[in-house]
């Protein structure tokens, strides 16, 4: 059974169609990157995978379950939802955090059990963040805190990841330590698919890249078959080098200023 | 529970005894503790009798209540709205009540119309203000800040053209607007304690959902979290409450602004210990409150608003800066 199948998907704010036919069907655990120009629909792609959005038209399946058929709840025990980094105004500890994800398997007035404990005390320790379950979440710093909205997804169990551009506000450090703990996360047995803004990074990290355009997936599959000059040019509309990296062997993207200056290939 | 928080809710709930019976015994005539004894065992003078259990004691319940409804519902909203500057008046119940109030004491209909007509035009504001804020299924909480603010802005200019027009009742109205258990009888507690503590226990068993709703709406549903709904419960049940408070005490301003904040300060912002904490530090500092305005510039009462804004505004001012100052020393 397919972890994720999405079939023929359409979605509109009002008059305006953001997501206009997308289909595809995803059997294995891996990282999925989507990437695209802003306005492409990336982040609607991802709010109606995890039901936060309903489709117009066409549906998501999750497990062979249509999303549709998911109460709020059950939802949360499949799907996490990793967001921007976002700046609390309330000082929660990082571990009253993680525990949050928990709510999905606890009844109303049902405290949290020795299990929940355990399974956060886990999620904390895969994520690097133990350390921390003291702390504000707003002491941390952007890192830190998107490692502990990792861990928070990784309590609710959930089998299928989203995140969107979890790493756009991360210095270089940061963004790979994060990516490399999504990629071992997918090893584990995971479906993380993430939305980045950085092809390069995309490049290096995901098993296979979607690329958005009005609405559509224009090209799918490894990033060396993905990331072409032309599906570059016609996803951003940029002029672009596409060289080889030389560690990952993978496709390494850089603008071209045709035109201005000629860019000097060493 | 830790030991820590143990403590805590000891000594609020200690101080609250405390605090009831420092109200019952301070007034125009002071009562002394052997003597509320002796009225509460059934004996005591015939003066004793009348002052304690038609006066004060129905008095120091009525406002410990409403301190505890308006914190409770504080509490909530800012969490729900994710707005520090969030109080139980933000969504027009306060102009609402005040607006019916006004009608009330023009056309002279005494204490119980005033208080079922100011119940009326505050949730008749609110769900005007709620409808403006729906589109579809959904709730904007900015919409229903602004909604709130220009509704709130409307009625004042309404109520300032009447009370121009209305110079003898000028006064009793400014006093109304202002707060006060003065007319308290039993009829009141009767009705409001029932709303108040429902209320406030309907909200409290969705602490946990609004712990999640704190860290975004969104970010709530992906954990599972029916935010919609919780917002819709808390929203129309903050809201009778905070009818219901207003109702009986007038407009007392403040308290669930700065009982919450302090109360965070205290426990933390999870809302399963800081809801039943900050209920009892609102009903402590509420009925403290009045026992001041009672007593300041005895035998004249003066209205409960002055006494909770001159008293709760430099002390909060004072937190502010302390807490500032701790987090600077980090």
């Amino acid at each position: 059974m397919a972890i994720l199948q999405v079939d023929k998907l359409h979605f509109s704010y009002g008059e305006r169609e953001v997501l206009r036919g997308i289909d595809f069907t995803i059997n294995k655990n891996m990282v999925i990157g989507i990437i695209g120009a802003n306005g492409s629909g990336k982040t609607t792609l991802l709010k109606n995978i995890s039901g936060y959005l309903t489709s117009t038209y066409g549906n998501v399946f999750v497990l062979g379950k249509n999303i549709k058929d998911f109460t709020i709840k059950e939802k949360a025990k499949y799907i996490g939802y990793v967001p921007q980094d976002i700046v609390y105004d309330f000082e929660f500890s990082c571990y009253d955090v993680v525990m949050m994800g928990r709510i999905p398997y606890l009844k109303r007035f049902q405290s949290e059990k020795k299990e929940d404990r355990d399974i956060v005390r886990e999620c904390m320790e895969i994520t690097n963040t133990w350390q921390f379950k003291d702390k504000s979440i707003k002491e941390l710093s952007g890192g830190e805190r998107q490692r502990v909205y990792i861990a928070r997804a990784l309590a609710q169990k959930a089998r299928i990841l989203l995140m969107d551009e979890p790493v756009s506000h991360l210095d270089i450090k940061y963004q790979v330590e994060i990516l490399s703990l999504v990629k071992d996360l997918s090893l584990k047995g995971i479906l993380v698919i993430i939305v980045l803004h950085d092809i390069n990074l995309a490049s290096q990290f995901c098993d296979e890249i979607f690329i958005m355009k009005e609405g559509k997936i224009i090209a799918s599959g490894s990033p060396g078959n993905v990331l072409t000059l032309n599906n570059i040019k016609s996803a951003f509309s940029i002029d672009v080098e596409v060289f080889e990296n030389p560690i990952t062997h993978t496709p390494y993207v850089i603008p071209s200023l045709n035109g201005k200056e000629q860019l000097k290939v060493v | 529970m830790g030991v820590k928080k143990g403590i805590y809710f000891g000594t609020a709930f200690s101080l609250l005894v405390f605090t009831m019976i420092l109200s019952i015994s301070a007034g125009a005539v002071k009562i002394p503790l052997q003597e509320i004894l002796n009225v509460f065992l059934g004996g005591g003078s015939e003066t004793s009798r009348t002052i304690i259990l038609n006066l004060r004691f129905p008095r120091a319940i009525e406002s410990a209540i409403v301190g505890m409804g308006l914190s409770v519902v504080g509490t909530f909203f800012q969490g729900l709205l994710r707005n520090p500057m969030a109080d139980p008046y933000v969504l027009g119940v306060s102009s609402g009540a005040a607006f019916g109030a006004t009608i009330a004491i023009i056309l002279g209909l005494g204490i119980f119309g005033l208080s079922f007509m100011a119940f009326i035009t505050s949730l008749m504001t609110v769900f005007f203000v709620y409808t403006i804020s729906k589109t579809g299924t959904r709730v904007s909480m900015t919409t229903m800040l602004l909604a709130g603010i220009a509704i709130s802005a409307f009625m004042s200019a309404i109520i300032s053209l009447m009370m121009l027009l209305n110079h003898d009742e000028f006064s009793q109205i400014v006093f109304w607007t202002m707060g006060g258990f003065s007319l308290i009888n039993w009829n009141h507690v009767a009705y409001s304690t029932p709303v108040i503590l429902i209320g406030s226990f309907v909200m409290y068993v969705f602490s946990r959902d609004v712990n999640a709703i704190l860290t975004g709406e969104e970010v709530a549903e992906h954990l599972g979290v029916n935010t919609e709904l919780v917002k819709k419960i808390i929203l129309i049940t903050g809201s009778l409450v905070t009818a219901t408070a207003v109702s009986v005490g007038g407009i007392i301003g403040f308290v669930g602004l700065i009982v919450p904040h302090i109360s965070r300060l205290i426990v933390g912002p999870d809302n399963r210990i800081l809801v039943p904490f900050s209920a009892i530090s609102g009903a402590i500092f509420l009925t403290f409150a009045d026992l001041l305005a009672r007593i300041i510039l005895k035998p004249m009462e003066i209205p409960i608003g002055i006494i909770t804004a001159a008293f709760g505004g430099p002390f909060f001012l004072y937190l502010l800066i302390k807490s500032k100052q701790k987090s600077e020393g980090m």
